[in-house]
């Protein structure tokens, strides 16, 4: 059998890595001030949008695929309204409908390990910080953002982790279109239907590395957080 | 001057300081038990707790007015919290540095860096990373932090409760000395009645989540039901000054009045600051504890007899304890000649059989060796 031959596809890999990342930094920018807001809020809204964030961990992607491809449709009210602002290109079936998409279901993997983090700083070293005159923004990035370090790294690889990972929610609002949004995930399920089980076997066989590598970072990391607080 | 009244309601907790006013100059202590809402009425008071509403001003600064507060930032308070608190991803010299880059132009002034960690003892550590410290000196290092970010008010919430005995008693001294000597208005929690009596200028007394009185220390050690009187006893302070110790081991306490009176106490004794040299402190004020039970009363000067301290005072009151676990007992107030109170507790029959009465000259008798703490 065949593996890493003439039949490995690049195209794929380049866009599922350009889709990671993208997503990534999209999520760490909006995941943390939801962390932030689900850590500290003593308003009973906080169930429904701890929920409401954990949803795509239960949800069957397709489902959330499909209110994706309603909601963002050419004619519906989103798009529309992006027009208003010069918007010309659609949300779905390109790059930029994996990306909403990818966002949407990973963000539970952003938001969990950073909230844990945000619960688990110590509250005496963040009020000294107050005391020692530093406004919020000052002490976000000098004392809260270093002590919750880990929880920012782990959410970082889980999420990029599982957005390369992920199928239905891509072939949902990105379609198969090649070099446009055939991701990794998408070009195995393609070779397998046209019975190309080496060029499957060699991208599966990546994806497996790839993965037992990620969860292996994630396990060392979390085992050198808790020798540190030891 | 700070005066306020304030109101935190917490998940299972309600304080309700009831308005209150006190001089912010020197030492205010916030005493009671662990439940009374000290804890929480300086949470309170520092601004730390957003759900906090009511008045509070600070000599002419308002801090709160309903539920619109000063942000903690901007109140220039030092807080010395019981866990330390020092920031855990960087050094001592980090921590401190932390608190030095912070401080607006206008407040630029004061001892400086290397008097300030000097006199708090921490030089040998600024290389050192904080979780290696002893309790004793991590809680050195916040002190040093909190004199480095210039306050004009100093908190302290129960300081040296998570210590051992001996740091405890070393700290205390140099808490003493420094508030003292950098004259920062400080706001001291504690439920230890020792620290009070070494540190106060006036307490707060607190139970069930209320400010129950506000009084000087003097004031607080003259009734005999004073909340500081533990299983040990009424106790009295002295204030005077300490002078050279002696070849033989003993140091004189002596009155700020000339020739009031002197006190000769062991010069090991934890009743003075141990943080303090007795060879350089001639002339520095500081306290002596002397507990009323160690304190016996004859009607004329004695001789023949071991006791070295031997006091003239006149009697101001007499109070009996019919009741309770003192009964029998009596509390002799008594008034030394520069005017400082002196309690001894006797026997109601030794009252009897001396015919002790208001307004009679005695002679206080105390031992020296009384004059240390356990």
């Amino acid at each position: 059998m065949q593996i890493f031959g003439s039949s490995l596809d690049v195209d794929p890999i380049l866009l599922t890595l350009e889709v990671a990342s993208i997503s990534t930094v999209i999520l760490l920018l909006i995941g943390t001030p939801i962390a932030w807001w689900l850590a500290h809020t003593r308003s009973r809204a906080r169930i429904f949008f701890e929920a409401l964030v954990s949803l795509p961990l239960v949800l069957p992607p397709t489902v959330l695929g499909f209110y994706l491809i309603i909601a963002l449709n050419p004619n519906g009210e989103i798009t529309q309204f992006l027009r208003h602002f010069g918007f010309e290109g659609q949300l779905t079936f390109n790059k930029t409908g994996l990306i909403i998409g990818s966002v949407i279901y990973s963000l539970p993997f952003t938001v969990q390990p950073i909230m844990a983090a945000f619960e688990a700083l110590p509250g005496q070293v963040v009020d000294a910080a107050r005391t020692l005159r530093a406004s919020f923004f000052d002490r976000f990035f000098t004392v809260i953002v270093p002590l919750a370090r880990q929880g920012f790294i782990v959410g970082a690889v889980l999420t990029f982790a599982h957005t390369v990972g992920e199928f239905g929610v891509v072939l949902m609002v990105g379609g198969n279109i090649e070099g446009q949004t055939r991701t990794v995930s998408i070009a195995i399920f393609d070779h397998v239907e046209s019975y190309e089980y080496a060029a499957a076997h060699s991208l599966s066989l990546l994806m497996l590395l790839f993965s037992m590598l990620v969860l292996m970072l994630v396990y060392a990391l979390n085992r050198s957080l808790q020798i540190r607080q030891d | 001057m700070i005066h306020g009244h304030l109101q935190l309601s917490l998940t299972n907790f309600t304080l309700d300081s009831t308005p209150f006013a006190f001089a912010s100059e020197g030492v205010t202590v916030l005493f009671g038990r662990s439940g009374s809402g000290k804890s929480t009425l300086l949470r309170a008071m520092s601004g730390l707790d957003k759900r906090t509403h009511g008045q509070l001003c600070f000599q002419d600064e308002v801090w709160q007015t309903g539920k619109k507060s000063l942000p903690v930032e901007r109140r220039d308070i030092g807080f010395v919290f019981q866990s330390a608190a020092l920031l855990p991803h960087k050094n001592v010299q980090g921590n401190l540095d932390y608190a030095r880059r912070r401080v607006p132009k206008d407040r630029q002034h004061g001892p400086g860096f290397e008097e300030i960690i000097d006199r708090v003892g921490i030089s040998h550590l600024l290389d050192r990373p904080t979780n290696n410290l002893s309790g004793g000196e991590r809680q050195r290092v916040a002190i040093a932090r909190a004199l480095l970010m210039r306050p004009r008010l100093l908190m302290m919430d129960e300081p040296l409760s998570a210590l051992d005995w001996q740091a405890k008693s070393e700290l205390l001294g140099l808490i003493e000395s420094v508030i003292a000597e950098y004259r920062i208005p400080t706001l001291y929690i504690t439920h230890a009645p020792i620290e009070v009596e070494r540190l106060a200028d006036r307490v707060v007394f607190m139970a069930g989540g209320r400010i129950t009185s506000i009084e000087t220390l003097t004031e607080a050690t003259s009734r005999v039901d004073s909340p500081l009187f533990t299983e040990e006893g009424p106790v009295s302070v002295l204030h005077g000054t300490i002078g050279a110790i002696e070849p033989d081991g003993l140091v004189p306490f002596r009155s700020k009045q000339a020739d009031a009176f002197t006190f000769w106490v062991s010069a090991h004794s934890d009743a003075i600051p141990s943080d303090a040299n007795p060879h350089g402190l001639h002339s520095k004020t500081t306290r002596l504890r002397v507990l009323a039970r160690d304190v016996a009363i004859a009607s004329q000067r004695q001789e023949g007899i071991s006791m070295l301290n031997q006091l003239a005072c006149t009697i101001t009151s007499i109070a009996i304890d019919t009741t309770g676990r003192r009964s029998g007992r009596a509390v002799v107030f008594l008034e030394l000649i520069d005017g400082q109170p002196l309690l001894a507790e006797l026997s109601h029959r030794s009252v009897e059989q001396l015919g002790l009465v208001h307004g009679q000259r005695v002679f206080a008798l105390v031992k020296t060796a009384a004059l240390i703490d356990p």
